[in-house]
């Protein structure tokens, strides 16, 4: 995990002294609301439909037990006692004052925490793999990467009022756990047939009303150059991306307009100028920030086959250690996935007590570090695996061992119009309906995986398009309805889902995902044939047979 | 409106030329663009200090060749949110090297100073009076940055490297203070 | 974008004026003099010139409230004043499911 030092913190400090002078001067009638707005959102204070909402960065996933515990403190003290883990990895509190607001960031950074760039027309939080570092198919830490562009951004005085919001996403790894193909810059670190580790460039990736996958614009850019690389592309971005119309804001419309092509030229003519300029990435500049990350010290262990497959004789434990525990690269390690979808809850909460609680297991098991994952869990990065039988014990009485991850029921979910402004229809109830529907966890494992995303409006928080089911609701004479897709994936095979048909109205909805589930079912070649190639095999006629024929 | 340039509040010595009427010949004149872009020999053979306020949706690359003969150059903010004219002051100062008066107008707040100084921008046009008060105070809020640009304040990058190698030499450990 | 106190509306039914209050963001109406957070208390307008001024002073108060707006309503048989949409109704009572509780 990387290690904030004294400049990391003055910085945060000085953010919230900014920050409370901007309270006090809207307190005070000095700022007018319209000014003020931008101001609160590059500190991730938003306004939604009962309260001031505070949105927490979480660079790149990581949190340490003492963050997480604060958290908690945060949750009890200034919120109602829970907090909402979202799919950019952050976190976010949904009943903050203002007038309260300059403490709670003061108690957050008390432990390197803030809202900066979690909100507004900039630089957003970097995300990435939630296994990083220790997933086995990973060729080296990509959160290195991340904080050496979290640094470069954070208050970049040329990037902090672009067009729209600008979101980078990092994978190194061979499979994509971080949905690169859909950010505004997707970065796969890779290694080319020379041996060198270098990026590969994806620009244009985004959701929303007009949704792409990112186009390659740099097969290989060596990692000296990433920030001179990213700087161009932000400068082309900043001047040219459009300004007269909130939907075509987004560097995606730019890169559409103009063709990837052109795009490219503009912004290899940009970084002709700057590349050997101060933003070069030397040995010595990056040894230091990887320097700043303490990396566990693992004791030298065996791979436990032994005593799980005892313990694997309590049928709950081995169904839990099936599902979520994945493989370390550390012999006599695992990865523990937390679950934070228990059946009817909504996705992605969790409250202060099962932070601190968390926070307190990850000391115990996981040397003080936890991960927050795009699908809205929480993960224990390094657990012994003789620890994993208490391990579990302990997070089942917690309510956070369901064993569903990857599953039917795993719902990412956006907060819909229970919560947000922007929201046209409700989704968390209809996520609650759905793991209600498909509670028996034996029929969930025989489905195997299928990731259904639900979203309360166009703006795609909640990724409908990339969803195997996605589930975007809509407002029909006043009434709540649900357009469905089908066929999304965000993995390295990404792909939008297609439109089955008609929206259906919300007292249907749940039937009719189950209706989806029957025809998969019924045309799977085996049982291990996943939904999602199912759906690529036969295409969308046999769903929409069956589900609008009847109608 | 305040005019604050180098860091104290001053008079604006130069007059606004509107698109039509006659270029006096004591006083130092900003000229919009389109209309320097008209006559560009006319201005630049005029006898006074010459400034051309440029719009933010135009290459600055345009201006490279006048640079020498311009006195001012004043980028615009139609909006606090619209962030381009940030773009073309780093390409002014740092490619093209423009060491004239760099000026910001349109929609400024003492919360953009900083910005625009780490943009290198020296002069700024600002909307209320209490935010050219709060100048000299809104400049230093924060003593660390994160990113190179031209205006040479040294980044926490840098400085941490630096720092390492004093500490080096001097045989101490190095700070490495952990948080968590 | 246009300003709201431009905007035209017709009013079919009764409405009023909300917003949600700068100290701490709750929801809060117009009342005939300032504001409230019951929508009991609402001042309630059947047509749009009085529904234009509540509006009118609503913004005029721009330090307190934000981002004030008109918003249907109905008159119960009781005559107690309803939020008139859903949007409006999780906004008066909040989220439609249990909110997670802490122990
Ligand atoms: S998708 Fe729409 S409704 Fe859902 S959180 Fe995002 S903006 Fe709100």
């Amino acid at each position: 995990m990387y290690v904030y030092d004294e400049f990391d913190r003055t910085f945060v400090k000085e953010r919230v002294n900014d920050f409370r002078g901007q309270v006090k001067r809207r307190l005070a009638g000095e700022l007018t609301e319209d000014e003020f707005k931008p101001l609160r959102l590059m500190n991730g204070v938003y306004l939604q439909l009962h309260a001031y909402m505070l949105r927490i960065a979480i660079p790149y996933g990581t949190l340490s037990s003492k963050q997480l515990r604060m958290l908690g403190h945060v949750a009890r003290k200034y919120d109602k006692g829970y907090g909402h883990f979202t799919t950019r990895q952050n976190i976010q509190f949904n009943w903050i004052k203002l007038e309260e607001l300059p403490d709670a960031m003061a108690d957050l950074a008390s432990v390197g925490m803030h809202g900066l760039q979690t909100s507004g027309n900039c630089i957003r939080n970097i995300t990435t793999d939630h296994f990083a570092a220790v997933a086995p198919d990973e060729i080296e830490d990509p959160r290195v990467w991340g904080e050496i562009i979290r640094q470069w951004s954070t208050l970049h005085p040329e990037f902090t009022f672009l067009p729209r919001k600008f979101k980078i996403a990092i994978s190194a790894a061979k499979a994509d756990r971080a949905a690169i193909r859909v950010h505004d810059i997707g970065l796969r670190l890779y290694e080319n047939e020379a041996g060198e580790h270098g990026f590969e460039v994806m620009v244009g990736g985004g959701l929303g009303r007009t949704p792409f996958l990112g186009k390659t614009i740099r097969e290989f850019l060596p990692k000296r150059d990433l920030l001179s690389y990213l700087e161009a592309v932000l400068r082309v971005y900043n001047q040219f991306g459009r300004r007269d119309n909130i939907y075509k804001a987004r560097i995606k419309i730019l890169v559409h307009e103009i063709g990837a092509e052109a795009f490219s030229k503009e912004v290899e003519a940009e970084w002709a100028q700057i590349k050997s300029g101060p933003l070069a990435l030397d040995t010595i500049t990056v040894a230091d920030i990887v320097s700043r990350f303490q990396y566990p010290a693992y004791e030298a262990l065996k791979d436990e086959t032994e005593a799980l497959e005892s313990a694997k004789r309590d049928k709950q434990f081995e169904t839990w250690y099936e599902n979520s525990v994945a493989p370390h690269n550390q012999p006599g390690y695992a990865v523990v996935t937390v679950s934070l979808k228990p059946e009817g809850a909504p996705p992605g909460d969790a409250t202060a007590e099962q932070m601190e609680k968390i926070a307190g297991l990850a000391d115990r098991f996981s040397f003080g570090e936890i991960r927050v994952s795009h699908v809205q869990n929480l993960v224990l990065p390094h657990v012994a695996q003789r620890d994993l039988p208490e391990l579990w014990r302990s997070l089942d009485a917690l309510g956070v061992a369901t064993p569903n991850v990857n599953l039917i029921s795993d719902i990412i979910s956006c907060p819909g119009l229970d919560y947000c402004s922007l929201a046209n229809a409700r989704s968390i109830p209809i996520a609650q309906g759905l793991t209600r529907r498909f509670r028996d966890l034996e029929k969930q494992r025989d489905l195997g995986p299928i990731h259904i995303n639900i979203d309360g409006c166009i703006n795609s928080c909640g990724h409908h398009h990339i969803g195997n089911i996605g589930i975007l609701g809509v407002e029909k004479n006043g009434e709540e309805v649900y357009q469905i897709k089908l066929g999304g994936r965000s993995d390295s095979k990404a792909q939008l889902g297609e439109l089955l048909g008609p929206a259906v109205p919300a007292g249907e909805i749940i039937d009719v995902v189950e209706n989806i589930i029957d025809v998969y079912v019924e045309l799977r070649k085996n049982p291990h044939e996943r939904f999602v190639n199912v759906v690529h095999r036969v295409g969308l006629e046999p769903f929409k047979e069956r589900i609008y024929a009847a109608h | 409106m305040p005019l604050i340039k180098d860091g104290r509040i001053v008079e604006d010595r130069f007059v606004r030329l509107d698109e039509e009427g006659p270029l006096p010949d004591v006083v130092p004149v900003l000229v919009p663009a389109e209309r320097f872009l008209g006559n560009q020999a006319e201005y630049l053979a005029a006898k006074v200090p010459l400034g051309v306020l440029w719009p933010n949706n135009k290459r600055v690359s345009e201006l490279e060749p006048y640079l020498g003969r311009l006195a001012l150059i004043a980028l615009h903010f139609p909006a606090f949110k619209d962030g381009r004219a940030y773009s073309q002051a780093r390409i002014l100062r740092e490619r093209y090297k423009y060491k004239g008066e760099l000026r910001a107008t349109g929609d400024i707040l003492q919360d953009q100073f900083l910005f625009l100084l780490r943009a290198g921008f020296n002069s700024f046009e600002v909307k209320k009076d209490a935010d050219a008060a709060a100048f000299a105070e809104a400049a230093h809020r924060y003593s660390i940055f994160y990113q190179p640009t031209g205006d040479g304040r040294t980044t926490a990058l840098r400085e941490r490297l630096r720092r390492f190698h004093a500490n080096k030499t001097s045989a101490s450990v190095p700070d490495k203070e952990h948080a968590s | 974008m246009t300003s709201p106190l431009q905007q035209k509306f017709k009013v079919n039914g009764p409405v009023v004026v909300t917003a949600n209050r700068t100290t701490d963001g709750i929801v809060i109406y117009r009342t005939a003099n300032g504001w409230s957070a019951k929508i009991e208390d609402a001042a309630v307008a059947m047509t749009s010139t009085v529904a234009l001024a509540l509006l009118k002073d609503a913004h005029a108060d721009s330090v307190y409230a934000i981002g004030s707006y008109v918003a249907p309503v109905e008159i119960s048989e009781s005559k107690e004043i309803v939020p008139g949409n859903l949007r409006e109704k999780i906004r008066q009572a909040g989220p439609t499911f249990e909110l997670p509780v802490s122990g």
